[in-house]
């Protein structure tokens, strides 16, 4: 920097300390709300140190669900969201990186149209169309199924966006190499470019997999029954069923749950989170 | 740019995108076409019989004093979010920004929220503002402000707005460091050289130099307040009180699944394509080449 004062140090410490303190605190707050029993969450005084009901109020999240309420344990909620926000991230992977492949390595009539058909989804998220989606899903027999929770989410053109821009980079020698090898589509495809994409997809991986696991709104909506619902859709139903007697200290227990596993991906893979969110934006 | 080298199959191609294409048309366009013809048709209680009814579902959409209400809404919702969310990122970003040593720590500590669902945001905001159990609430009550969000419309604003910008922190901080970053140094020093103060130089060159990130931050801010707010909003107040916080995708889903008016819905929801095509043209036109990343 160009001048350097100690004082200015301080301040930029201060608040960013500050900073980290408002993101961090409502977190806390679940957390410890998390430790408590029901009686000290809801009688407004609790404390802010840990309390030492935390291996019930869990246990009884995960495995039992909400005696009141008579809700799914979350453990079964997990799954659903596992398998719905995987699907979803595997699931636009597989169909996008195809479809990059064709509108970059094949001259063939309408390539510009499929591929327009394809970019002209970016407009529209689903929350726009959301009924007659419903009625396409429910016409299609989907409703609480996960083809139900994952199929409309993945027709979105961010995927195709991103395999196209980094095919374009690929550079031109490697596919003149391997045809001179004797190599083919498929053989092309599989031996160089789905290597050397391997970070791209990892990146769009870690992108779609939080924005699969936070579905809210679609998940909502599609989901009937309580076996199927997803945990981010599960906490609300939790609080807002018998309103004051609404067990506070599992509904905690059960955002903290929830936050684990997406704030985990973005931590441990932050490189790869952090490229896949400027790419997919770009 | 275009690869000029290329494979000559004929059908391959095809069916590489059919995959993507069929989950496009199914789930994308013949809904989206659906909205649009819905919005000129009358479905009568039992959904059994729809006839067309031409421009009526928006002429009575625009006779309702509650649409613009959540146009109203929609509109404070955003520019408060935007605002504020824009505002604070950018000060922790320049703070970060500041060769500090512990900088990198502290993009992992500002950028994990980003992580936490918008419904989960809102259910962490109502507990610590919740007027009967809230940790919060608690001091607002002491100092005999009558804080309740579960019956008064500004407070249950106040509640939306905070924790959405809470969540939207995290992704604007890390654009404006990535916009920061990629300032070059030497400008810098060449205006401390003529003098310039921090303050001025942030005014005078960063701030300017920052704003095709600006521009490109808040476009993505309005669509996300537009969207991704949904859950915090049905978390917090379920759109109330009296429809205090009940935005156009709120009303959108309230009408179409409570009061059952698909026709009214679906004319609310060619509304907002307008208004989002319109806000992803601007993007395209006047963002895209522009963004220093």
């Amino acid at each position: 920097m160009v001048e350097h004062r100690p004082l200015n140090d301080i301040i930029a410490y201060a608040i960013l300390t500050l900073g980290v303190f408002i993101v961090a605190f409502p977190v806390y707050l679940a957390l410890i709300a998390s430790t408590h029993d029901a009686a000290t969450v809801v009688g407004g005084s609790m404390p802010l140190t840990p309390g030492s009901q935390a291996l019930e109020n869990y246990y009884r999240a995960i495995f039992v669900g909400g005696s009141r309420t008579s809700r799914e344990p979350v453990a079964h909620m997990l799954i659903n969201s596992f398998i719905s926000a995987i699907g979803i991230a595997v699931g636009k992977i597989f169909i996008s990186i195809l479809s990059a492949y064709a509108v970059v390595y094949f001259r063939f009539p309408f390539r510009k149209t499929a591929f327009w058909i394809i970019f002209v989804t970016l407009m529209l998220p689903v929350e726009v169309r959301i009924y007659p989606t419903y009625k396409v899903v429910a016409d299609l027999k989907m409703l609480d199924t996960y083809a139900g929770l994952i199929m409309p989410l993945i027709a979105s053109a961010t995927g195709t966006l991103l395999f196209r821009q980094f095919f374009m980079t690929v550079p031109e020698e490697l596919l003149e190499a391997s045809r001179i090898d004797g190599a083919g589509p498929f053989r092309f495809f599989w031996d160089t470019l789905l290597p050397l994409s391997v970070t791209t997809i990892a990146a769009l991986f870690v992108i779609q997999f939080i924005y699969g696991w936070n579905q809210y709104l679609w998940p909502l909506l599609i989901t009937t029954q309580d076996s199927m619902q997803t945990i981010v859709t599960g906490i609300k139903k939790m609080l807002y069923t018998t309103d004051e007697l609404a067990e506070w200290q599992l509904a905690m227990a059960t955002a903290i749950l929830a936050m684990l596993p997406p704030v985990a991906v973005v931590v441990f893979m932050q490189r790869l989170f952090v490229r896949g969110l400027v790419e997919t934006e770009k | 740019m275009e690869k000029s080298v290329v494979f000559n199959n004929k059908l391959l191609p095809y069916l590489l995108l059919v995959p993507q294409l069929i989950i496009t048309v199914v789930f994308f366009y013949w809904p989206a076409s659906q909205a649009v013809l819905q919005s000129f048709k009358r479905e009568d209680a039992f959904g059994l019989t729809s006839e067309f009814v031409g421009l009526e579902n928006y002429q009575s959409l625009f006779a309702q004093p509650e649409y613009y209400k959540s146009m109203l809404t929609t509109l404070i919702f955003s520019s408060l979010v935007a605002a504020l969310s824009l505002s604070i990122a950018l000060l922790f970003a320049t703070q970060a920004d500041k060769n500090l040593k512990a900088a990198g720590t502290y993009k992992t500590l500002m950028i994990w929220p980003y992580a936490v669902a918008p419904a989960v945001a809102g259910v962490l905001w109502i507990f610590m503002f919740h007027p009967s159990l809230g940790t919060l609430a608690r001091p607002l009550r002491w100092m005999n402000f009558d804080w309740n969000p579960l019956l008064n419309g500004n407070h249950a604003m106040t509640l939306v707005v905070m924790a959405a910008v809470w969540k939207q922190i995290s992704y604007n901080f890390l654009f404006f460091l990535a916009g920061l970053q990629s300032i070059p140094k030497s400008v810098l020093e060449a205006g401390a050289i003529d003098g310039a103060g921090p303050m001025r130089r942030f005014w005078t060159i960063v701030f300017p130099l920052l704003s095709p990130t600006t521009f490109f931050l808040l476009v993505v801010n309005v669509v996300y307040v537009f969207f991704d707010t949904f859950g915090i909003i049905d978390a917090v107040t379920g759109g109330g009180p009296a429809g205090a916080t009940t935005t156009m995708v709120y009303k959108v889903y309230a009408d179409g699944r409570l009061g059952g008016d698909l026709g009214g819905s679906a004319a609310q929801s060619v509304v907002l394509m307008v208004i989002v095509i319109a806000l992803t043209a601007v993007q395209f036109k006047y963002v895209e080449r522009k963004v220093q990343y």
